[in-house]
């Protein structure tokens, strides 16, 4: 059996997470072998995903640690709002 | 994530944090400090917001760390938290429609891809270049909320798809979903831009 690229699409980000059922990982990949429009759109998700997933995207503004943690300060160590219970 | 966490005990910590040693929850959010904040910036979409996101739902992890279960991980339920706090926010706001109308529009529009003869692999050295970085987080920040937290759990934070799904309350099946339209998008979005910006690319090809 042959499947078109549009199909294979729709495979992508299963076969990234490697959870497709054997035979249709074995049929992607067949196709995925000779296509080199599907191959190069599964390259190129895949190196995004690593891109974004780089710490340095997003990065803690200077200062933050220190801020946090002198506001957890207060209220560790009690200013007054210890009955308090925010609900989660 | 953090590269010490692997080797301490949160559980322990916890416990002795209840049992007033709370100077250590100093130490047990350290590891979380980024991951808390990028799902909050990922929503406000500003710094200051999303500082005082952030802060508010590490505060509120410390006041209610005694009904934490230990059957999730600690991050996770700090990051659910934060979700929470960032979503709630921004209901606040009216900047964002409300879940279930997003809910609806899931099933309609099928994502194609950019399309793309070949793929030259684009290296970590490139986010040295911070137009790079400013163009991945862009495109986090404009996908539709309910893609836009899958990604942020999966891919950013690298949760399983069970985990994911738990955190933000929807099935795994739905989860999967989700992150496929997610991932097409930013593929969509970021492959085309990145390929123009590849050094590494031939004139002569």
């Amino acid at each position: 059996m042959i499947i078109e690229c549009k199909h294979v699409w729709d495979y992508i980000s299963e076969y990234i997470d490697n959870s497709l059922p054997p035979e249709t990982r074995e049929l992607v990949q067949r196709h995925l072998d000779h296509c080199e429009i599907c191959s190069a759109i599964l390259d190129s998700t895949r190196n995004i995903l690593v891109l974004t997933a780089d710490d340095s995207v997003f990065e803690l503004p200077v200062g933050f640690s220190d801020r946090l943690h002198a506001r957890l300060d207060e209220e560790i160590h009690g200013t007054g709002r210890k009955s308090e219970k925010d609900p989660v | 994530m953090h590269p010490d966490v692997a080797n301490r005990d949160e559980a322990e910590m916890i416990a002795a944090i209840l049992d007033g040693n709370t100077e250590k929850y100093h130490d047990l959010i350290r590891p979380y400090e980024l991951s808390v904040y990028r799902m909050a910036l990922s929503f406000m979409k500003n710094e200051a917001d999303a500082e005082e996101v952030a802060q508010e739902a590490f505060l509120k992890a410390f006041r209610n760390l005694a009904s934490f279960r230990g059957n999730a991980k600690f991050s996770t339920w700090l990051i659910s938290i934060a979700l929470n706090e960032a979503r709630g926010r921004l209901r606040h706001q009216n900047l964002i429609r409300t879940d279930s109308l997003d809910e609806t529009r899931e099933g309609i529009g099928h994502i194609s891809p950019a399309l793309l003869r070949d793929w030259r692999e684009v290296p970590s050295e490139a986010l040295e270049r911070r137009e790079i970085r400013e163009m991945l987080k862009e495109a986090i920040q404009s996908l539709p909320p309910i893609y836009r937290e899958v990604v942020l759990l999966r891919d950013v934070e690298e949760l399983s798809v069970d985990e994911t799904a738990a955190t933000i309350k929807i099935s795994p099946a739905a989860v999967r979903v989700r992150l496929h339209r997610a991932r097409l998008m930013l593929q969509k979005d970021l492959a085309p831009k990145l390929k123009s910006t590849n050094p590494k690319r031939r004139w002569f090809r």
